[in-house]
């Protein structure tokens, strides 16, 4: 896969996983925020959990960072268990949750120097590093203002830099491009990627299935607390039926004619919506497939409302993994944070 | 570096970005000023002429009992400061880092002793321009205002339990202050116990503020005499009393609030 940040899978075992999650529960009065998880991260790779709203994503990280105690089960970084020695698990990991939590009085720079100091890297190498990452995040130049006048996007760079500040070996990033600009997602991705070259194993949660394919070595779909599948990004999707040839027609009379057409391009049974005037069909080579049937419905005189080939998203996984979309169990659960 | 030294500076480290937001935000430190300025200024000129306490000039009296009122008063945002932190999710960036697991305690309670320490100043300038005197030595004096901060940063203890109890900001400003009304009132910060009825003069008397009151008088010479001052134990040794007050609450309350910290969680 091109964008992949790691060159893969050790091809050598490594003795211990950089993250290991056995049988892992917790609860929140009735509900199983996570319910029995179990995960390993070989050192060095990148693992994407996926899952909609109120799936146990945030959970799951904030116990492995330490924050939360679950209530059975084993997590553990490098052999060394979250809740027996939390103090050690510290020393390794780097957190961005999922709310940017940046001093607000604090100026970009003082956050991350104070960040360094905690972690006992000195105040020379604390502030080399604070300027080193700013550079990278494009905060040069706004380091030196207090952080409340920081956008949203700019807020969370500052967060995501906060995690790289001791270049710990385990990282642990929240949906990290939520609320990112298209060109600082790039950014994030090319200072991740280079620390995941050299070594660095990455845990990051996303509710999008593009951006888990671009970036895992490993995927994770997480549903109300258990994992309903996983597998490396091409196996997952050869499960979904990859990428999908979306037809939309302006005369519903042709619907007929387009299902028939687009059954001889695609590599399976073409699924008609007669409300929404599509038909949609599973290809394996995107470009030919389109140009195939693109050039059939012209011969065929349909009058095309919209065609597209669409990469399958998270809804489409859901269906086709649980037979139902993916949309949050419960309501309200969600902290109101600022 | 040893676990002593690492909690040290961590701490620091805390602290200085806890003082940074006094810094920018200054309107925080000129409001937290006015308070008390105005505080002598009304109960000087006020209360000063309506109340009576033989052998003693009341302006000189009250002073101790306000200064004190204001330290517990003040003392009271740390609460404030640890449940923002708390609400904000800067905790959990805190407890994710493998900095010492006091330090942002031990911060809050030394930006917010150091912040109580101003305010003193400027009520003692205050004081000084109404007719308060220190009228026994040098030594004595210091001593007082030592004890006075000591006070304050016990309190501060309580006050961070408090804060990471509520865990919200709105509760926090009225849960860290509403038990500091009966506290300081009925004590004989303002009053003389002696004119209470028997009952509430013996809630009053064994009041630890009314201890830190009395010894900042006897320390500084601001004493009514007799039965005035207060009666039995508390009357006699109110500086050992007050120390034993101060050991007291930090031993109980430090240990709390840091285990508090440890299970802290903002949701
Ligand atoms: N403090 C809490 N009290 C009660 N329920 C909670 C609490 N925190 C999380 N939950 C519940 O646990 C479940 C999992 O929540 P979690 O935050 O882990 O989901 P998530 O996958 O991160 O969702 P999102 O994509 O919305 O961030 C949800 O049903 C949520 O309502
Ligand atoms: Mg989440």
């Amino acid at each position: 896969m091109a964008g992949k940040l790691s060159g893969g899978r050790p091809t050598l075992a490594a003795v211990t996983a950089a993250i290991e999650v056995e049988r892992l529960v917790k609860l929140y009065h009735d509900v199983h925020a996570l319910d029995g998880l179990d995960l390993e991260v070989p050192e060095g790779t990148v693992l994407g959990l996926l899952g909609p709203n109120g799936a146990g994503k945030t959970t799951c990280v904030r116990i492995l960072a330490t924050l939360l105690k679950p209530d059975s089960g084993r997590a553990a970084i490098r052999g060394v268990d979250v809740a027996r020695h939390p103090q050690e698990v510290r020393r390794m990991i780097g957190l961005s949750g999922q709310y940017a939590a940046v001093d607000e009085y604090l100026t970009g720079f003082e956050n991350l120097v104070m960040i360094g100091r905690l972690y006992h890297l000195g105040r020379k190498e604390s502030r080399a590093r604070a300027a080193d990452l700013l550079e990278r995040f494009d905060l040069t130049g706004a380091a030196n203002r207090p952080t409340k006048t920081y956008s949203g996007g700019m807020r969370r760079r500052l967060d995501l830099a906060g995690a790289l500040v001791a270049r710990p070996p385990v990282i642990f990033l929240d949906e990290p491009t939520t609320g990112l600009d298209p060109h600082s997602r790039l950014g994030l991705w090319d200072t991740i990627g280079d620390r995941v070259r050299q070594g660095v194993t990455l845990l990051l949660t996303t509710q999008y299935m593009e951006e888990a394919d671009q970036l895992a070595d490993d995927i994770v779909v997480l549903d109300r607390g258990v994992a309903i599948a996983r597998g490396t990004p091409d196996e997952l999707k050869g499960r979904i039926g990859g990428e999908r040839l979306e037809v939309a027609v302006v005369r519903r009379d042709d619907l007929a004619a387009v299902a028939s057409i687009l059954k001889g391009v695609g590599t399976g049974e073409p699924t008609v919506d007669q409300e929404g005037r599509r038909v949609a069909v599973p290809v394996a080579d995107r470009v030919a497939a389109l140009t195939e049937a693109v050039r059939q419905l012209d011969a065929a005189d349909v009058e095309l409302a919209d065609i597209e080939v669409r990469r399958p998203t998270l809804d489409d996984v859901f269906l086709q993994l649980t037979g139902h979309a993916a949309t949050e169990e419960t309501t309200g659960g969600e902290g109101g944070k600022a | 570096m040893s676990a002593l030294g690492y909690a040290a500076v961590d701490g620091w480290v805390v602290t200085k970005r806890n003082l940074t937001k006094i810094k920018r935000l200054p309107d925080l430190l000129i409001f937290s000023t006015i308070q008390p300025i105005m505080f002598v200024l009304l109960f000087a000129y006020v209360f000063g002429g309506a109340i009576k306490i033989e052998g003693v000039n009341y302006r000189e009296y009250l002073m101790a009992g306000i200064f004190t009122q204001t330290v517990a008063f003040g003392a009271a945002i740390t609460s404030i400061g640890l449940a923002d932190d708390l609400q904000k999710g800067v905790i959990d960036r805190f407890r994710s880092l493998p900095m010492s697991r006091s330090a942002v305690l031990v911060g809050r309670t030394t930006s917010d002793l150091l912040n109580n320490g101003l305010v003193v100043i400027v009520m003692s300038i205050c004081g000084l321009l109404v007719g308060w005197r220190i009228h026994t030595d040098v030594a004595r004096g210091i001593a007082g205002f030592a004890l006075l901060f000591a006070f304050g940063y016990a309190m501060s203890w309580i006050s961070a339990t408090i804060g990471l109890s509520v865990k919200s900001v709105e509760v926090a400003q009225s849960a860290g202050f509403i038990w500091l009304f009966p506290l300081t009132f009925l004590s004989n910060a303002f009053i003389s116990t002696d004119q209470l009825t028997p009952w509430l003069q013996k809630v009053a008397d064994w009041n630890p503020i009314s201890s830190i009151v009395l010894a900042l008088r006897d320390l500084w010479g601001n004493s009514a005499q007799g039965a005035m001052r207060g009666h039995g134990f508390p009357a006699e040794h109110p500086i050992e009393l007050s120390v034993l007050w101060i050991l007291a609450i930090l031993a109980v309350f430090l240990p709390l609030s840091i285990a508090k910290y440890r299970r802290a969680a903002s949701r």
